[in-house]
């Protein structure tokens, strides 16, 4: 399996780059870490006309913290964001989530936003995205757009990005005080794609729960704070709305028993965290 | 448009420690250009979707799956590849040795991505636990060995670099 033909373009900066997708609309893709990318290349699955490397712009290569988001530049790799050192503590959901993505090896090339623009409903990053409420900053020749990652996320391998658009930022809501955050996931090897995947966040608001790994993108639920068996019978509620289907990792029963189990697992470490932080 | 994409561009890199100079269409994978263009083919190619790491060597470095990455991408970078890690005498390095005591390969299709992935790990991580060698290993397929006497090479190799380390420190 070897990529098909395709012209490809080094971007310097993010002004070249969103001139290059104005000038070649649906004929270019951005490649980063292509970790997701030159798979579907390999395959042929994707057929680019033209590849327009993001990965050595410096420009885009950058974790910073303001306005009370940790902001990812897109050709962040995600071990640079593992070891970023604000990460225990800014995002915890994140130091929880990341081991779970593929292997390191992996990781060292793999970009956190081009994760999130693959859009695999399996994808740890994009779930915490989603459960965080995080957004996506989007740049075209002319506009930026912002986007919350509800509305960017659309369904599978589909978001809103436009394809005139580069996605230069993702940006994670920082830990709030007082506020539990757990992941966790199944998967039938270590670093396969997760067969159900959970992220929570519980504050004495409420309760934030994601799931992916069943639906066609990240879902997330928001609950108030509610005892045990109300949360037993919502998490079934849940597991029976995301649609379950079978496929030859796990059956539909399979899946809605682990929304229910692993459901479960994070609400109640993310309240435990909650409560410990506010003691 | 046909031409540019059709177009074979010059590619330099430094390919354990030596600078090399080959020529590569846009699409053509690191692993194929190591391989059939430098003629360095102790790389193995497996799955060609970077689930098996038989590809793996080090970019400025850093492990990663040749597999994955387009030879344009490797321009002007140093390529770390297996063979590259014994000395210029041919005299293999202390993992290499770790290997070979412990029986960690049999048919070594899987063994130079593993050391690519071990060498950078080693590096990262001094005194690892069993626990993380498994995880960094979960990177590899290997169908003979049963991964047992991997780790304990990696654990053995991460115990002698950190004497050796210390020995230098030591001096």
């Amino acid at each position: 399996m070897k990529p098909p033909l395709f012209e490809y373009r080094r971007v310097q900066s993010i002004a070249q780059a969103t001139e290059w997708l104005h000038e070649q609309g649906d004929e270019a893709r951005i490649l980063a870490g292509g970790q997701s990318l030159v798979i579907l290349l390999n395959m042929r699955l994707a057929q680019p006309g033209v590849l327009l490397d993001i990965s050595g712009c410096a420009e885009l290569d950058y974790v910073r913290e303001q306005d009370g988001f940790v902001r990812v530049g897109a050709s962040t790799t995600q071990a640079r964001l593992q070891a970023w050192s604000g990460l225990d503590a800014r995002l915890p959901l994140l130091a929880e989530a990341i081991p779970f993505i593929s292997h390191y090896q992996i990781r060292n090339r793999g970009t956190v936003a081009g994760s999130i623009a693959h859009a695999d409903p399996s994808a740890e990053l994009a779930l915490c995205l989603a459960t965080l409420d995080g957004q996506v900053v989007l740049r075209s020749r002319k506009a930026t757009r912002v986007l919350q990652a509800g509305d960017f996320q659309q369904g599978l391998l589909t978001t809103a990005k436009r394809s005139d658009e580069l996605i230069t930022e993702v940006r994670f809501p920082v830990a709030q005080p007082g506020c539990g955050y757990a992941f966790d996931e199944f998967s039938l090897r270590r670093g396969d794609f997760a067969i159900v995947a959970c992220a929570a966040q519980a504050s004495e608001d409420g309760i934030r729960i994601g799931v992916g790994g069943v639906a066609d993108k990240p879902v997330v639920a928001r609950w108030p704070r509610m005892g045990d068996d109300a949360l037993r019978q919502h998490l079934n509620d849940l597991a029976w709305q995301l649609q379950a289907q079978d496929d030859q990792h796990a059956t539909a029963a399979y899946r809605r028993q682990l929304v229910r189990q692993l459901g479960l697992k994070v609400i109640q470490a993310a309240q435990r965290r909650g409560n410990t932080q506010k003691d | 448009m046909q031409e540019l994409r059709n177009q074979k561009h010059r590619i330099s890199l430094i390919l354990n420690g030596r600078a090399r100079v080959g020529h590569a269409e846009s699409r053509m994978l690191l692993s194929d250009f190591i391989r059939h263009e430098l003629g360095a083919t102790g790389t193995h190619v497996g799955c060609e979707h970077g689930v098996c790491g038989a590809c793996t060597i080090q970019i400025d470095g850093v492990a990663t799956r040749s597999c994955l990455c387009l030879a344009m991408q490797a321009d002007g970078r140093e390529v770390l590849t297996v063979e590259g890690l014994a000395s210029e005498e041919g005299a293999m390095n202390t993992l290499q040795k770790a290997f070979q005591k412990h029986h960690a390969l049999q048919c070594g299709f899987c063994t130079a991505g593993i050391l690519m992935s071990c060498m950078d790990f080693l590096g990262r991580v001094s005194a690892p636990t069993e626990e993380e060698v498994r995880d960094m290993l979960s990177g590899h397929l290997c169908r003979c060995t049963g991964y047992t006497p991997i780790v304990q090479a990696v654990l053995d190799a991460a115990e002698q670099l950190k004497n050796e380390n210390t020995e230098t420190s030591d001096a």
